[in-house]
């Protein structure tokens, strides 16, 4: 079996840290115009490590939302962790603890998630921490940058920073619609919910957090049904 | 101080939902529509989020238009997360940019 630590780790997570660093850079700067201050941005990046979930966070914080719509909309934004975790407890080397379980949970997200679970053999601690440590600081340190230095840019440039993390969800919707006829469904399906919450006059007391999981999980149920994934199917 | 408390909220959900079931999971699913909902699930909240949400992100439409059009193409041609946003945020800046002069 290949033998690979803390400094293997590093390395496979260098080029997720940077494009951590330049995504939160543009979050933080959207979030700022929110209304949310700098020094909760880079709290909230350094703990919670998630870039879809903090969009919807700072979201539902800006309109005052109640805590079980954030918790609930977390929740839901979130639920992809919990099946990466559940895929990642297969490739856990055996000498795994349930301390270092829980120490290595903090950094599953999309991306080190898909460098995680590619990876050949059995996944050791040191690797999962080495792995996580530049995607970490890099998101924090972004969020940083963008939340203090982000005011030093010309408005265009920061108004056009807005787009990025939007660029980057589209970078991960597009290639999934292209490839698998359930998510383009899914992303259809969800899509065309959302607008009908959002415009039709008669659901205006729904708010945005709320909004995000009933057409989220209208669409994926809509789509799961009409194409159901089977055990081992799909690369999750 | 309700911002500490969101804070807290967030933080404590998200590591929640990462940690149960990589510290204690320890069989299989094997419903198929349980699977296709986890499955599909990160594709429709990217979704509602994304569309309309990104075409008032740079505060203006024609901007966002531009940005949004980039990022479907490089979408297409599959390119990486980090190129796809930056391209995204280059036409909308420049876009932005030109506009003022029509």
């Amino acid at each position: 079996m290949e033998a690979y630590g803390y400094r293997e780790g590093l390395r496979d997570g260098l080029p997720i840290g940077l494009g951590y660093l330049s995504v939160s850079f543009g979050f933080a700067i959207w979030a700022v115009k929110q209304g949310i201050p700098g020094l909760i941005l880079v709290l909230l990046s350094g703990t919670n490590l998630t870039s879809a979930g903090q969009v919807a966070g700072v979201t539902v914080m800006a309109a005052g939302g109640l805590l079980i719509e954030l918790a609930l909309t977390e929740l839901v934004i979130n639920l992809r962790y919990a099946l990466m975790s559940v895929t990642l407890t297969q490739k856990l080397s055996p000498r795994f603890s349930l301390l270092q379980r829980m120490a290595a949970s903090f950094f599953v997200t999309d991306e080190i998630f898909a460098v995680a679970s590619t990876r050949k053999g059995l996944l050791t601690f040191p690797y999962m921490m080495g792995l996580g440590c530049l995607p970490w600081i890099g998101w924090t340190l972004g969020t940083a940058l963008g939340a203090f230095a982000g005011t030093l840019l010309p408005a265009v440039l920061s108004a056009a920073l807005g787009i990025a993390i939007y660029g980057m969800f589209m970078a991960i919707l597009v290639p999934g619609a292209l490839e698998e006829r359930g998510v383009l469904l899914a992303i259809f399906a969800a899509v065309s919910l959302g607008l009908v919450l959002r415009y039709v006059p008669l659901f205006s007391f729904l708010s945005e957090g709320f909004v995000i999981i009933i057409s989220a999980v209208a669409g994926a149920c809509v789509a799961a049904w009409l194409k159901p994934v089977k055990a081992g199917e799909g690369d999750l | 101080m309700k911002l500490y408390l969101y804070l807290l909220v967030m933080a404590g959900v998200t590591y929640l939902v990462r940690m149960l079931p990589l510290a204690f999971f320890r069989k299989k699913i094997t419903s198929p529509f349980l699977l296709g909902v986890l499955h599909y699930m990160p594709f429709a909240v990217l979704g509602t989020m994304t569309v309309p949400a990104i075409f008032t992100s740079t505060g203006e439409p024609i901007s966002a238009v531009a940005g949004f059009v980039a990022a479907l193409l490089l979408g297409l041609k599959r390119r990486s997360l980090i190129e796809v946003a930056l391209v995204a945020t280059a036409a909308a800046y420049v876009t932005s940019l030109i506009l003022p002069l029509f």
